[in-house]
């Protein structure tokens, strides 16, 4: 009977010892895919892969000459799971790289990791500022945005309409702290006053309390961040309690991207700040959306975008050291120096490794958000203690 | 605040009350009078909301029907998901001890999570406002009230005095009260316990079906929305004293109260207030607000 | 039986590392921590019969008050900031305790829920956890210059030794007389009161014990990973903790241990690309219905496995099979 525990105890565990003995020594890059395939943000996880994939398939499976591999794991938007989630495609898997993820928290782990061993780490989505602030590293790319980003574009925007009072609501979280202070940095600068913060606990989306206090606060416009299913209550309330009429909503461009059919006319005419639009016209983007579409039968969203891009970063780095990853200063310099073309707009990379790239400013017509103007040309996120 | 703004927090503070009297109530039913430990309920008020939206272009389809038709068509078939799932998982628990339905329930939120994004897909939802209930009443000069969320209270109102006649005053109520107290009484009693208990589940899964699918207009459809409401949902039962319908609703009031104004008067404490009142309240009454009943 | 089970199980976790790869080393350091935390549950759950919900606030406070503590620069050294954190844990279990044992039943589940939920929403909303996307460990703690946690086998064998303490310690102290007064408290706590018995002073020590250990698991957790989230205060981890313990089986410490295990080594069969392949995104389907398996055919938790064997084999009629507790 003992015999028999200890038996089980021995095969339960042996593919742990065994798994990480077979480690290949092939020409094929691995390619680590941290996302999240269950949960809230399961939809941008899948968005993100396809384009990374679809940026693969074009180049014919090879990157750098090199065949690229994918080995996936699911991160579950938890960050107490993610560094165990990390260690796993590091030291299990062996990845050349890692490629990763949408929840903020579970992003800084991996930094953390990716800067402790060395390993080359793309971004694909996370905007925490830390990321490309105290945590930039020569081995750790972003081809997102940084939270910061976008608040400072609509801020500008919103200056410049001649909008003096503005309040601004959002989750209680670093993701929203970081937008309302990219916000209120431009906005204040540019001659606005930011007369209130309404803040909520995340994940709670009971918004009529707040939109009652925005009412009585008789702002000239609010400004805000809620992405997912806060971001579709929110505009239906918002609308719902009739502020829409009264009161203008600008909002990072996450309010109305991926949301729209389910907000229907409640998001009509909103304008939000983004890197991307549904609209560009550009022959780059409409050659990529065509691709995608046909390619995976669905519509591509900024995720989509930010995937396939972070495809073209590692196609540049790795053109740039000729397919041998250990060559981590030359790979970064190669980024460095490369203009991504992307379907959003060309855009390269600070010092910081952060996308410095075009806001545009969008409007909701129909179920698409229409290119209006550039917001913000060249942005660069100021990578505030980043010692790179 | 001036009055105004004040009069209109309070009617927030009461429609949120009820919206959550609503969500739990299916809870109260299943866990406060049944005893069975039911983490799966956020699953079921998630599957009301998803049947919500899938069930609208189908039911449309097939004969043209709206809104109300979808949630006729949604309660039946919670009806039926709650007696075969009572039949099939819980009714080997009652004898078991609380934390087996622990287990199996949270195995069951897996299943179900997992089963949603298989059949439905992963993406944010929304489900439009019937256009019967779509028109807005004026709140002063910038706000407008929603005639739909004013539709759900009704809706809640109407279902906790439902519920409260059929427990009090009806031979059903006294049955389904007496067999939680002594199944084994009621069973010599002649009465078909096991058939009692499979039809008040059914009833519970239906309302918390209910519940989601009357709150999805306003809530959005999205995965993990389950989860999100399964706390708050014990939070009330367990506050307003477990078996006590009553109890619930003064409970769900309380946190409607206690949310609405804390967000506005105390936003750093926020997200922690109902939890201080649940403490503060089992401190001063450790068996919750009102007796079962 | 039992006894040589677990030697021998302790035995092969100590000999795992002459096997195991960087990744197994990882993982199965990992899920010894929460086989502490799990231990620490257990005596709570299992052999007081206390239900508490807010396991996961005691294992962040350990956990951030670490980090915390360590980026004081106080100098590293272990001796003081592991006692200093499990210390913290422990402090905020009495008070919890203190309060919540007033209320029995469900409503102590809740209770407990409630001052979890506080914890969480210290961290996650003010300023003092340092924000909500977590902070990082710099340097990990270290004692002299020959333990040194920053290796991982160093910091394997520490959290063997850990493991192999919190548990000899608990076997000890549950066959003491304050164990058997525990055991007492699960039965009948009224009949106990009846006789003259004082449950409450015993119910807090229990708690507090419980929450200086779930402290020590914290502590382990934030120097492997080196960075704390407010999420590791979360309810969903106290719920993760507590189906672990179920799932291993109640009132049995080796059941904390075999349930910590197997509910991580559950999960990773399931999300194995290799054996699911592209199914492995949807893990939770087949966790949720081996969950629900075992609590259809397994009402003793896993460590009813050997018994329902024999029984069978044997062929003994269903109706002898007995709970027994201890």
């Amino acid at each position: 009977m003992k015999l028999f525990r200890l038996t089980l105890l021995a095969a339960a565990l042996s593919p742990l010892a065994l798994s990480s003995a077979m480690a290949q020594n092939t020409n094929k890059l691995k390619v680590g895919l941290m996302l999240p395939y269950t949960g809230t943000f399961a939809a941008l996880g899948n968005a993100i892969e396809n384009g990374f994939r679809l940026h693969v398939m074009e180049q014919g499976g090879k990157l750098g000459g090199r065949e690229i591999e994918f080995v996936k794991v699911d991160d579950e938007s938890d960050p107490a799971k993610a560094t165990d989630n990390v260690n796993k495609l590091i030291k299990r898997d062996n990845v050349d790289v890692l490629i990763g993820t949408v929840h903020s928290g579970v992003a800084m782990a991996m930094a953390k990791v990716a800067k402790d061993t060395g390993t080359l780490l793309i971004v694909p989505n996370a905007g925490a500022d830390a990321v490309t602030g105290p945590m930039c590293a020569p081995n750790i790319f972003r081809s997102s945005f940084s939270n910061w980003q976008p608040g400072y574009a609509m801020g500008e925007v919103v200056a410049k309409k001649g909008h003096k009072k503005v309040v601004t609501i959002t989750w209680k979280y670093a993701a929203g702290d970081e937008s309302v202070r990219g916000f209120k940095e431009s906005f204040e600068k540019g001659g606005g006053k930011v007369v209130k913060e309404l803040s909520l606990p995340f994940p709670n989306v009971e918004f009529q309390a707040l939109l009652t206090e925005i009412a009585a606060t008789k702002p000239d416009a609010v400004y805000t961040f809620f992405a997912g299913g806060g971001a579709v209550k929110f505009v239906k309330d918002y609308a719902g309690a009739g502020l829409k009429k009264t009161i203008p909503l600008y909002g990072a461009g996450f309010l109305t991207d991926g949301t729209l059919e389910a907000q229907g006319a409640d998001a009509d005419g909103l304008e939000t700040a983004l890197h991307y639009a549904d609209s560009l016209g550009t022959k780059r983007d409409n050659e990529f959306r065509l691709a995608y579409a046909k390619t995976f039968k669905l519509q591509p969203d900024v995720y989509a975008v930010q995937g396939y891009d972070a495809a073209q970063m590692l196609a540049a780095g790795l053109k740039g050291v000729k397919g041998d990853t250990s060559k981590k200063a030359e790979f970064a310099a190669a980024v460095e120096a490369t203009k991504i073309d992307s379907p959003r707009g060309p855009f390269t990379v600070s010092k910081a490794h952060n996308p410095v790239q075009d806001i545009y400013l969008r409007k909701v017509v129909g179920k698409e958000n229409t290119l209006v103007s550039v917001a913000s040309k060249g942005l660069a996120d100021p990578a505030r203690g980043c010692k790179m | 605040m001036d009055l105004s703004t004040f009069l209109i927090q309070c009617l927030n503070s009461l429609q949120y009350g009820l919206l959550l009297f609503l969500v739990a109530s299916g809870l109260t039913l299943i866990f406060g009078i049944m005893g069975v430990i039911n983490l799966a309920h956020g699953s079921f008020y998630m599957i009301g909301a998803y049947m919500a939206f899938a069930l609208a272009p189908i039911v449309s389809g097939t004969f043209g029907g709206g809104f109300f038709s979808a949630l006729v068509v949604g309660v039946v078939l919670a009806v039926l998901l709650g007696y075969v799932l009572e039949w099939a998982f819980f009714s080997f628990l009652y004898e078991r001890e609380h934390l087996q339905q622990v287990l199996m329930t949270y195995g069951l939120i897996l299943v179900f999570e997992e089963c949603r994004s298989l059949l439905l897909g992963d993406d944010v939802h929304g489900v439009e406002v019937p256009p019967l209930l779509a028109g807005t009443l004026p709140l002063g000069d910038t706000m407008t009230y929603p005639v739909y969320r004013l539709f759900i209270s009704g809706v809640c109102l109407l279902l906790a005095l439902a519920m409260y006649w059929v427990f009090t005053r009806t031979r059903l109520g006294m049955m389904i009260r007496a067999g939680s107290t002594n199944r084994e009484m009621v069973q010599s009693l002649g009465i078909d316990i096991k058939f009692l208990y499979r039809v008040v589940f059914a009833a519970g899964v239906a309302i918390a079906v209910l519940a989601g699918m009357v709150a999805a207009p306003v809530s959005s459809v999205y995965p993990g929305m389950g989860n999100s409401v399964l706390i708050i949902c014990f939070v009330v039962v367990v506050i307003g004293g477990i078996g006590s319908i009553r109890g619930a609703l003064l409970a769900a009031l309380l946190i409607g109260a206690v949310d609405t104004f804390g967000k506005v008067l105390l936003p750093q404490a926020a997200g922690v207030l109902v939890y201080v009142l649940m403490a503060l309240i089992l401190l001063w009454k450790p068996d919750g607000l009102f007796k079962a009943g | 039986m039992n006894k040589s089970f677990v030697v021998a199980a302790f035995a092969a976790l100590a000999a795992f590392p002459l096997v195991a790869g960087s990744y197994g080393l990882d993982l199965v350091t990992k899920i010894m921590i929460y086989a502490v935390l799990a231990l620490s549950l257990e005596l709570l759950v299992g052999s007081t019969g206390l239900v508490c919900f807010g396991q996961a606030a005691f294992f962040g406070i350990g956990a951030y008050a670490t980090v915390l503590l360590m980026g004081l620069d106080w100098g590293d050294s272990m001796l003081w900031v592991l006692p200093a954190a499990v210390l913290m844990a422990a402090v905020y279990a009495l008070a919890v305790g203190a309060l919540s044992l007033r209320t029995k039943g469900v409503y102590f589940i809740m209770v407990t829920l409630a001052f979890a939920q506080m914890a969480y929403y210290v961290v996650h909303d003010t300023p003092l956890g340092g924000g909500t996307d977590g902070i990082y460990l710099y340097s990990k703690p270290a004692l002299g210059s020959w333990l040194d946690l920053d290796k991982p086998l160093v910091l394997y064998l520490f959290t063997w030794a850990c493991l192999l303490g919190v548990y000899v310690f608990l076997a000890v102290l549950l066959q003491s007389r304050f164990g058997r007064a525990l055991a007492g408290i699960r039965v009948n706590e009224q009949r106990m009161r009846a006789t003259g018995f004082s449950t409450y002073p015993y119910k807090l020590a229990a708690f507090t014990i419980s929450g200086a250990m779930a402290g020590l698991s914290g502590f382990l957790f934030a120097v492997k990973d080196g960075f704390v989230n407010p999420e590791l205060m979360s309810w969903h981890l106290s719920g993760a903790v507590l189906i672990m313990i179920i799932l291993g089986g109640l009132g049995h410490l080796r059941g904390a241990l075999i349930g910590a295990f197997a509910f991580a080594l559950l999960q990773e069969l399931f999300k194995s690309e290799a054996i699911f392949g592209n199914f492995a995104k949807h893990w939770h389907l087949g966790l949720g219905l081996s969950i629900i398996a075992s609590v259809a055919w397994l009402p003793h938790g896993l460590v009813g496995i050997p018994e329902k064997i024999t029984q069978r084999l044997r062929g003994v009629p269903r109706q002898d099979q007995e709970a027994h507790h201890g």
